[in-house]
């Protein structure tokens, strides 16, 4: 007769370890299974974690968690093909503890996640897929893993199998991903040493930077690419629309090469050694994207939820703290000898609605249909930003009235007056 | 039946890589796996366990790291797994822990007599291929090296046959039980583990055995102190790949063709053409 645990979570990462721990905590008979060697192994590293998510699961995260770096500086660029315009913001506030923003190597995370995971009470499974959810009608009784003895019970499943959840589309739970719906991102991690790193981006030991990056690197994709110092490596990397590749027939690889040769790029990674290269999909479709999150039975938390905000870039935080929630549900339903029904997990969705992660998403909602739709915004600004800065400071006897109104003019020959005013209304409102 | 399986955690050797500047090996990030000559061996132990009945205890002398190795081995089947791991056994070399499995071993017996011990052919990461017959010579245990097969074992007889790669061919060897059993690779095929015992691994109390636990009392015999081997250095060899060249065949006659490759060969290792040339005489 096979075992029965109050909750199975399928998945180990940032998501279901949040949803475990905060379960296995409580005192609840939790198994965890993840399909990859190790938690973390399947996962794409090199990331920033935003402490506070974490912070409110394991508040005392930072005595034992391996961090690579407190950020201190965040520089954007918008780049054309020859230069870059920029902001650095670059705060002493950073260097003030607690930190707030980390750089991790997910491989190393994970695993240290899933430790406290462990140390908690969860029963951990790696290296076992799960391939479908057991069903009795329209409830969720288990699953189904690929080894012999595989049918597992429990009172409720938690899917933290990340982007495109299979097991919820296999049970109907979930529509097919869009691509216009999903980003696909490209990372590698290159080898430096410490004091390298250290003199090239002007910081000490422990500080780090990231940088933002959009502008012609993505070959009028929508997208965006991403540069972050970890101790002794540096993460880069550049994610563009799914359906964007798709339509555009450009390679990630040759993408992510192409922006490794950007003049501004090449000399931060001169003398390193690549160590990895990780594809991964983002879901990306923001707030009018996300599925189904419960139903009798079933929580659904993560990526697999399409909690990504994309626009700031976050995403573990937004899987640790809906985690989080379906665990603190689960419990609290239990707790109060309440069943695991669709009506009473609704529970989930409001907190969910009080929290930061719907609240963020909500307020971008419009975003990612505004940016499909106005190209401009990846293909002519970042070349006309690029051109004035470039106009502006070359001395070479125009005056500078002059060159200003030859800005103008070229903004305007690109972009009508009327299209320059709308597109900014356009952003406004999207970001608003 | 009582087997015994020694294993080893050690880095996966197809993922190291050679730091391009200081030469020097890269640990960092390497995962760490069950010796693949190891597993062979407990897949065979597990085997013999299937027909026979019987247990099958796996060993491991290593850091607390190695833990992981063990909980692997349980999950394909094992029914007992034991981490010796002390200070002590820091640096050990071969002999040294020839001499501490051994003895652990001999604990081991206690519990209930051993009649086979596997240990795999070498470890990727040492290459020596001395801990089995080490072991084998201070138990006083049948050695049988290099074996691809397991043709029987007869427990009433107290006798096994088996199968040896031997240089130009198989030897088919029977000897008396107990033994020790050094398996080479690409033999059979681990077994996928099954969800039972996926969760026995997992919840299973790991045995952790020290020095002392673990019957040695001479720590003399352990450890650095314990290894006449000394590590001097380690590096990557340099890399002699010189860039090929290719000769135009076109049009031209086999034994032209020969000629320019032998002379080209010749130009560039004279010793080559020197000692042919004496041979010829
Ligand atoms: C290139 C890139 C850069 C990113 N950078 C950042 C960043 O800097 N900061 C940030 O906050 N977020 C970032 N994100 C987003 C972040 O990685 C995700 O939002 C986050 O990992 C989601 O966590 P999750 O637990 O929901 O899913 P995942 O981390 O994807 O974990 C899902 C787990 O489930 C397992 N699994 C899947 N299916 C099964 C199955 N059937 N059976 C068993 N196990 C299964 C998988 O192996 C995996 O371990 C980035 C994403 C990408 C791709």
């Amino acid at each position: 007769m096979s075992e029965i645990f109050d909750a199975i979570v399928v998945g180990a990462g940032p998501s279901g370890n949040a949803a475990a721990y905060t379960m296995a905590k409580a005192g609840l008979k939790v198994l965890q299974l993840e399909r990859g060697e190790y938690p973390g192994s399947k996962n794409v590293q090199g990331a920033i974690l935003y402490a506070d998510a974490l912070e409110r699961i394991i508040p005392d995260f930072r005595e034992d968690a391996p961090l690579e770096r407190h950020l201190i500086e965040q520089r954007m660029w918008v780049l054309d093909e020859e230069s870059y315009v920029g902001t650095h913001y670059r705060s002493n506030e950073f260097n003030k503890q607690p930190y707030n923003r980390y750089t991790i190597i997910r491989a190393q995370f994970d695993k240290w996640f899933s430790k406290k995971v462990q140390e908690a009470g969860a029963l951990v499974i790696c290296e076992t897929t799960v391939r479908e959810l057991l069903l009795d009608g329209e409830r969720v009784i288990g699953v189904r893993t690929d080894r012999d003895g595989g049918s597992i019970y429990a009172d409720i499943v938690v899917l933290a199998d990340g982007v495109n959840s299979l097991l919820a589309k296999k049970a109907g739970f979930h529509p097919e991903l869009e691509p216009k719906n999903v980003a696909l991102a490209v990372k590698e991690i290159h080898f430096l040493p410490e004091t390298t790193l250290e003199q090239r981006f002007n910081i000490g030991a422990d500080e780090g930077v990231v940088i933002e990056m959009v502008g012609k690197i993505t070959k009028g994709m929508v997208g965006t690419g991403f540069l972050y110092t970890n101790k002794e490596s540096l993460t880069i990397g550049v994610g563009c629309m799914l359906s964007d590749f798709k339509q555009q027939q450009i390679t990630p690889y040759a993408l992510l090469e192409q922006m490794k040769a950007h003049p501004a790029i090449k000399p931060l990674l001169d003398g390193g050694e690549m160590k990895e290269y990780t594809a991964h999909l983002i879901p990306e479709g923001g707030y009018n994207a996300i599925p189904q999150l419960c139903g009798d039975g079933w929580l659904i938390v993560g990526d697999a939820g399409m909690f990504v905000n994309a626009v700031h870039r976050e995403g573990s935080n937004l899987a640790m703290t809906s985690g989080q929630l379906a665990g603190q549900t689960v419990v609290e339903l239990k707790t109060h000898n309440q069943e695991l029904t669709a009506t009473n997990l609704k529970l989930y969705k409001h907190k969910l609605d009080a929290s930061f992660v719907m609240k963020d998403l909500k307020k971008y909602k419009n975003l990612p249909h505004v940016l499909h739709q106005n190209r401009q915004f990846v293909t002519s600004y970042p070349e006309l930003v690029n051109k004035a800065a470039h106009e502006m400071l070359v001395v070479d006897g125009v005056d500078k009235k002059t060159k200003e109104r030859e800005i103008r003019k070229s903004f305007v020959a690109k972009r009508s007056w009327f299209g320059l005013m709308g597109d900014a209304f356009k952003l406004w409102r999207a970001f608003e | 039946m009582h087997i015994v399986v020694c294993i080893k955690q050690v880095p996966d050797s197809a993922q190291i890589r050679v730091h391009p500047v200081t030469n020097t090996i890269m640990r960092q990030g390497v995962p760490a796996i069950i010796n693949p000559y190891d597993l062979a061996s407990l897949e065979e132990a597990l085997r013999l366990k299937d027909k026979l009945g019987g247990r099958v205890t796996v060993l491991c002398m290593g850091p607390p790291q190695a833990e992981s190795a063990l909980r692997k081995a349980l999950s394909f089947g094992a029914d007992e797994a034991i981490l010796v791991t002390d200070r002590a056994f820091a640096g050990s070399d071969t002999l040294a822990t020839s001499f501490a499995l051994a003895s652990a071993i001999t604990q081991i017996q206690k519990d209930m007599p051993v009649d086979i011990v596997f240990t795999g052919k070498q470890t990727i990461d040492g290459d020596t291929a001395q801990v089995g017959p080490g072991i084998a010579k201070r138990l006083g245990l049948q050695l049988l090296t290099y074996v691809s097969k397991i043709d029987g074992v007869d427990l009433d007889k107290g006798e096994i046959v088996v199968q040896r790669r031997a240089e130009g061919g198989a030897q088919v060897l029977r000897t008396r039980l107990p033994c020790l059993i050094t398996t080479i690779e690409g033999i059979n095929d681990i077994r996928f583990a099954t969800m039972p015992n996926m969760f026995r691994a997992a919840r299973y109390a790991l045995k952790t055995w020290d020095a002392k636990t673990a019957g040695v009392e001479d720590l003399t015999k352990v450890g650095l102190k314990g290894s006449p081997t000394i590590v001097s250095k380690v590096f990557a060899p340099q890399t002699k790949a010189q860039k090929a060249e290719l000769i135009d065949s076109e049009g031209r006659k086999p034994r032209d063709l020969a000629l320019t490759l032998v002379t080209k060969l010749f130009t560039r290792h004279p010793k080559l053409r020197d000692e042919i040339n004496s041979r010829a005489l």
